[in-house]
């Protein structure tokens, strides 16, 4: 006998994704998912983000990895509060998890959440959080080829971070190549082209997101 | 690289519907997977194996339908295949468009004894 179910495998972590969306609302936080390869700059980012919107805003950091807690250190020393989440070889993070560490964080006044997600441009595209915005970032060793071989990040991403622009004239990498590659696939994305080593571009990019939050 | 937590999804969504229809057994698991979704059909099967042991799922076989990767374009409403990942309309070359279907990963149906 044939039984019709027609239910989606992603389906019980979008439930969770969206009880997520609602207590951010509750508090008046918004979340950003931050995903890209393993050494592409993620824990600078946000760093150099935090720091740009220093005494501005009230900000939190939710840290995905593997193993370890690099990540969750280096964030906690600036005082901004940060929770390590170990996915214990799991590839991505996912929504329930999120919960998890909402409730561990003590989110008053906080309007600001960062979410590192594990290092990686294949899984975590596949897992929403309830996050308000997914960026990514892509830095200059990857290459430029990289959006025809990770399609669905590329495709699913609000905004693109091009990082160690500084490293541009070393390797054969090719911005027109990559803007016009990522725009055919996803022609709302906005891209920022930024070096954490230098400080170039990240003005550009933090403006963009006060704007957001104000 | 994330089968094995779809999986266990996979298995729940299983499980509750053949306890629904009071199944002993569960014989084969008809699946929708989208050209888009980067989930591989062959390591689902291998990890479904392994975790569905001891359930009455084990030993189901799963059959993947697999969609085309299809978008509508919100200026002009037309529906377009989407060729290697360009999402602009071939007709009136808008930007705005919305994937309606590729991304499913989905239980379609069951069959059970």
């Amino acid at each position: 006998m044939e039984i019709e179910v027609l239910e989606g495998v992603f389906d019980a972590n979008e439930i969770i994704a969206r009880e997520n969306r609602a207590l951010l609302d509750e508090v008046g936080a918004f979340m950003v998912n931050l995903m890209a390869s393993p050494g592409a700059g993620k824990t600078s980012f946000i760093m150099k983000t935090l720091e740009g919107l220093a005494g501005e805003m009230k900000a939190a950091v939710i840290e995905g990895d593997i193993a370890g807690k690099v990540d969750s250190e280096r964030i906690a020393a600036t005082g901004v509060p940060a929770i390590q989440i170990n996915t214990g070889g799991s590839c991505h993070l996912e929504a329930r998890q999120i919960n998890t560490a909402l409730d561990r964080l003590d989110l008053e006044g906080v309007r600001l959440v960062i979410v590192e997600n594990v290092g990686n441009l294949v899984c975590p595209a596949e897992f929403k959080l309830g996050e308000d915005l997914k960026v990514m970032i892509l830095s200059v060793a990857e290459g430029d080829d990289k959006p025809l071989k990770y399609p669905l990040m590329f495709s699913e991403s609000d905004v693109l971070i091009v990082n160690k622009i500084d490293l541009i004239p070393h390797t054969d990498f090719d911005m027109e190549v990559l803007e016009e590659t990522v725009r055919k696939m996803n022609p709302a994305v906005e891209i920022f082209k930024v070096s954490c080593r230098t400080g170039d571009g990240l003005d550009s990019w933090i403006n963009w997101l006060k704007e957001r939050l104000t | 690289m994330h089968e094995m937590s779809v999986c266990e999804s996979m298995l729940e969504v299983v499980l509750k519907h053949a306890q629904r229809n009071r199944a002993d057994k569960v014989t084969a698991i008809n699946m929708v997977l989208g050209e888009f979704s980067t989930v591989m059909p062959e390591s689902v099967q291998f990890y479904f194996d392994i975790i569905s042991k001891d359930t009455v799922a084990e030993g189901a076989s799963l059959n993947f339908r697999r969609t085309k990767l299809i978008a509508r374009c919100e200026e002009c409403g037309d529906e377009f295949e989407v060729v290697e990942y360009d999402f602009t309309c071939p007709g009136c070359k808008g930007e705005k468009t919305e994937i309606i279907s590729g991304r499913e990963f989905q239980v379609e149906s069951i069959e059970i004894n």
